[in-house]
């Protein structure tokens, strides 16, 4: 079921042959906030080891908003889940490092890290009602946030609950400090979660699928609220979803996934505009627009594979109108290519894999 | 894999009415038990979920129904395949009167039903987890056409699994077996087993990955294509609403706010609701734009707003919104919107 040895091995070899990725562009001058190095994230199974996170490297800079993309079961919650160390058992990190202001943290012992959430990283789940309380007000679980990471008393604790819920935008937010999660709707539920996950003022937080359980009109507004207290507070923001037009909007770079590996990182324009990566390419192309007009849409043929028959190569290869020999022998590294960076053969900066072409002699396009 | 010979037919808009609904209402019970309404003198609460709403849907079109949750979308269409009995209005399909739907059973109801279908959203759930793929899809089978041999029964199995991309072979496994998007074409061979005339297709992606989103919204377009099917389509995504539709109907609180041909709503809505939600939608195209946002969330359909009910989150309001519902206008370019102020001409 699982890859074979052998297969490990050889990626394995690639890995320590190749060079550790410094700065990524985009990011350069600027201390990242999150930087995570080569992440390698496994579930040992009686069937064998899955490998649910393979090799993934990226940079979040001060302030900015990294999206992170991909299907269901690419790998983007797990990619936050591993961060904040939330894996559920028996996964765990196997290989890389991710550091949090310069300071490595994958290796700290628990108690040393426990303190970290909530004052350094922050959490916005996507069910805005499981992430709070039901027995308790907002009010209490604010003070309660807010002194469990910063020294205040309950009265000082209260004025600053005040000012969180006024900051996300919560009308009278006196009298609703006692209210109870149930009393809220959905994007007002969403607001207090943003206010809880802002409470201590962390540097870095992740939003994993904030607006998917809310209204498209809730949802702009929630991601503009999002959007513009990170900037204010200089907050970095791994922004999880599989809403491509979330991401257009909200974030400054995307990161694409694809079967536990990031295939391609670049700004929002680009990625969006003028994807490099073939599954990207099919992607953008499958989604129906508002503008465009289109008889048919663009489909990608069969799905993802599971994690437990990722084939060799390239993991798309058996999907790709491009793929060749090599797509199914060598896994291809991230690249650069154009103005983002992807992990296909097509941008070997050496050797770059021709584009297979039709019989009139074009590139074979997703677009049609 | 790819026809650009798939244009729709314009035509559909001169075709026959398949369906009329005029005047639909459902109004929920929503009260708390009798001891505690005795109790706490509380009186009694209805949610009017749907509350006069009428369309028309020509053969071979495809309507949609947009709007945010709550909105009544979802309660239309159960009142058009008869899960909910009416409390007000009349439903006609094909000539025939069928308000009572509902209420019917057996042949009765059967002689009806078989001409139209539903898919659910969520594939998960629709399926039962301990039939066999052949049996689900069978069962429409052995019940409308009891007369149908086994072996012409796995037959057709066979030829439904194949025309929604599956493999004949797919009817001996089980759903927990599949994808939710192979789950999905499973539910549509479902509801073609008896070459239905109509399909009611409640949020059929909303739970699909966008690259399934697309193989389902192809192969549904193909089927319209080959059988002729009419469509009643329910979605809160603009875009897959955009993609897939002859004719928009745009709801708010129960009510159509406005309903156009589907091109029309996209380039020039009418109704202040309309604008909204299509400024509201993210957007490829959008990448980095900085968008106005709308204050405000749907209010509690249980004490709606007086007169039209978008009025508190419309920026166009006068005394004339708060005070008197708006009825739906025909206008000249094809579109009817609910609005005083389009009425009145002091909206475009």
């Amino acid at each position: 079921m699982s890859s074979t040895p052998s297969s490990d091995n050889q990626r394995l070899d690639q890995r320590s042959a190749a060079p550790v990725a410094g700065h990524e562009p985009g990011t350069a001058g600027q201390e990242p906030v999150l930087s995570v190095r080569r992440l390698r994230v496994e579930f040992p199974t009686r069937h064998g080891t899955l490998v649910a996170l393979d090799d993934v490297s990226f940079d979040i800079a001060p302030g900015e908003v990294l999206g992170v993309v991909g299907e269901s079961g690419a790998g983007k919650s797990m990619t936050g889940n591993a961060v904040i160390r939330l894996l559920e058992p028996p996964g765990r990190i196997a290989e890389g490092e991710i550091h949090l202001s310069g300071k490595r943290i994958d290796n700290l012992p628990e108690d040393e890290f426990v303190p970290l959430r909530g004052r350094h990283i922050g959490m916005i789940f996507q069910d805005p009602l499981t992430s709070l309380n039901p027995l308790f007000s907002i009010g209490d679980q604010l003070v309660e946030t807010i002194r469990a990471h910063l020294p205040m008393n309950e009265r000082e604790a209260r004025e600053e609950a005040l000012k969180l819920l006024c900051e996300v935008g919560i009308p009278a937010p006196e009298s609703r400090l006692d209210s109870y999660p149930h009393q809220f709707s959905g994007g007002m539920r969403q607001r207090v979660v943003i206010a809880l996950a802002l409470a201590a003022r962390p540097e870095f937080i992740i939003a994993d699928e904030p607006t998917t359980a809310l209204d498209v009109s809730v949802q702009a507004q929630i991601l503009a609220l999002l959007k513009r207290l990170c900037a204010d507070h200089g907050t970095a923001v791994m922004l999880v979803t599989h809403d491509m037009g979330v991401i257009a909007e909200t974030a400054d770079r995307v990161a694409v996934m694809y079967a536990g590996r990031l295939i391609e990182i670049g700004p929002v324009d680009e990625v969006v505009r003028n994807p490099q990566h073939p599954y990207t390419k099919g992607l953008m192309a499958s989604i129906p627009g508002i503008t465009k007009k289109l008889e048919r849409l663009y489909q990608i043929e069969g799905s993802m594979p599971r994690l437990a028959a990722i084939p060799s190569g390239c993991a798309f290869n058996p999907r790709c109108p491009h793929a060749q020999k090599r797509c199914r022998d060598e896994r291809p590294d991230l690249m650069p290519a154009e103005g983002s960076r992807a992990a296909c053969w097509l941008h070997d900066p050496v050797d770059p894999l021709p584009p297979r072409q039709d019989v009139e002699g074009r590139e074979v396009s997703h677009v049609r | 894999m790819c026809a650009d010979t798939a244009v729709k037919p314009t035509t559909a808009a001169q075709g026959e009415i398949l369906l009329e609904a005029h005047d639909l209402a459902r109004y929920f019970d929503v009260s708390k038990p009798w001891l505690n309404r005795v109790i706490e003198r509380s009186e009694r609460l209805t949610l009017k979920a749907v509350d006069g709403v009428g369309f028309s849907i020509r053969r071979g079109e495809t309507l949609s129904l947009v709007g945010e949750s709550g909105c009544g979308k979802s309660t239309v269409a159960r009142l058009v395949v008869g899960l909910y009995g009416l409390t007000r209005g009349k439903l006609v399909f094909d000539g025939e009167d069928i308000s009572d739907l509902a209420s019917r059973t057996g042949r009765q109801a059967a002689s009806v039903r078989k001409r139209f279908q539903m898919i659910f959203q969520d594939p998960y759930a629709s399926l039962n987890p301990l039939w066999r793929v052949g049996t689900i899809i069978g069962e429409p089978l052995r019940f409308f056409r009891p007369e149908m041999s086994s072996t012409d029964r796995r037959r057709r199995v066979g030829e439904l699994l194949e025309q929604v991309g599956m493999s004949a072979m797919d009817a001996n496994r089980y759903p927990h077996e599949f994808s939710g998007g192979q789950r999905q074409r499973i539910s549509i061979a479902r509801a073609l087993a008896n070459e239905p005339e109509f399909m009611i297709c409640d949020e059929p992606t909303s739970a699909l990955d966008v690259s399934v989103q697309a193989q389902i919204l192809n192969l549904m377009r193909d089927l319209q294509d080959e059988y002729g099917l009419t469509y009643l389509f329910i979605s809160h995504d603009m875009a897959v609403v955009k993609h897939m539709s002859d004719r928009i109907a745009v709801m708010y609180l129960g009510r159509i706010a406005e309903i156009a041909p589907a091109d029309q709503l996209f380039e020039s809505p009418h109704h202040p609701y309309s604008k909204m939600l299509l400024e509201a939608v993210p957007s490829l195209e959008g990448a980095g734009k900085e968008r106005s946002v709308i204050q405000g969330e749907v209010p509690n359909p249980v004490h709606p707003p007086s007169g039209c009910a978008f009025h508190p989150r419309c920026p166009h309001a006068n005394a004339r919104c708060k005070a008197e519902a708006p009825r739906l206008i025909a206008r000249s370019d094809g579109s009817e919107v609910a609005c005083h102020g389009v009425e009145e001409g002091r909206l475009p």
